[in-house]
């Protein structure tokens, strides 16, 4: 049932384009890797800051304000290229350990912005500008910090265990 | 020259640290996930460095101020990012160092250092240099719109290396 989608979604005019045509894909994997830096960059920005670490001299609201619009151009972006790397070759991308563990990594690191914005926030405004941190907003931060390397990782992996066309 | 290139990669390859990494499935992936990372530092500092200068973003902040935030993490991850590649190189030589995007990629990396310390020397002697007058805001400008294309590029160009056949 699924793989019977996942089988239409691959033979989809677009689909086949990316695993027929030479470059596409490459140009595809080209604009993900530099929006999936992005993304990892920028998040890195705010987790650091959350933990205490780096960024200590301006608040923690300004560093998000600083950070957090790149973050999210550049997960859309990451979005519509690994939808399309993904259609490309869906049923193995399906099957693929690493990438089933990078998409819960994602969702797990979308869970933990949720806990952020609803338990840590809220009492931001008495923290934000110290220096130093509370454990909770540490621990959110070293939670996604964690999160996002082991997405880069599973992203890294599914390269050595799918091939790409051509 | 490309002989003796070639006996190099071949001699590289044989040798007991390349044969160690080639036959240890794990190391080449999780070295590339650390050079990524090391990437995202350095794409991710420039990019905030390259917006201020433009002139699109955190405009209230000085070039200096913004700088002085966000260039040391670029210098930080430049030697991670020799090493991981260093290590990438020692494991498939002739896969980067026979490959002409490769090349492309060191030309351009090059340019970009460049690019990169034609903004920060003059910050040194003067934090607000590059707000000082009007043609070198001018300049400013230009370095950003010169700098960001060329580390988007490196980025590109270390993709390619991948689907490019090495000569």
């Amino acid at each position: 049932m699924l793989d019977s989608a996942l089988r239409s979604l691959q033979s989809t005019q677009i689909a086949t384009a990316i695993s027929e045509g030479d470059t596409l894909f490459p140009w595809i994997e080209c604009v993900h890797v530099l929006a999936l830096t992005l993304v990892i960059g920028s998040i890195a920005i705010v987790d650091l800051r959350l933990l205490g670490l780096r960024s200590r001299a301006r608040s923690v609201l300004e560093t998000m304000a600083e950070a957090l619009p790149i973050t999210w151009t550049a997960f859309s972006i990451a979005v519509v290229t690994g939808g399309l790397m993904f259609a490309s070759n869906a049923v193995a991308y399906a099957h693929n350990a690493f990438f089933q563990a990078k998409i819960v990594l994602i969702g797990c690191a979308g869970l933990n912005m949720l806990v952020y914005h609803s338990y840590v926030a809220r009492s931001a405004a008495s923290w934000h500008t110290a220096s130093s941190t509370p454990l909770r907003a540490r621990l959110v931060g070293g939670v996604s910090l964690a999160l996002w390397i082991a997405v880069a990782a599973c992203g890294r992996w599914i390269g050595f265990t799918i091939n790409a066309p051509a | 020259m490309l002989r003796s290139l070639h006996s190099f990669c071949t001699q590289l390859a044989a040798t007991p640290l390349s044969q160690a990494i080639q036959s240890t499935e794990w190391i080449v992936p999780a070295v590339q996930t650390v050079h990524i990372l090391a990437v995202a530092t350095v794409i991710t500092s420039v990019l905030m460095i390259d917006l201020r200068l433009m002139g699109f973003t955190l405009r209230k902040q000085s070039i200096g101020a913004v700088t002085s935030r966000y260039l040391p993490p670029v210098w930080y991850a430049l030697p991670v990012l020799l090493a991981t590649g260093a290590t990438l190189i020692i494991a498939e030589p002739s896969r980067s160092l026979q490959n002409p995007i490769f090349l492309l990629k060191m030309c351009l990396l090059l340019l970009a250092a460049g690019v990169t310390l034609v903004c920060q020397l003059p910050l040194r002697q003067d934090a607000g240099y590059w707000e000082g007058s009007r043609s070198r805001r001018w300049r400013a400008k230009l370095i950003g719109f010169l700098s960001l294309p060329l580390w988007i590029a490196i980025v590109f160009a270390g993709r390619w290396i991948a689907y490019v056949q090495a000569k």
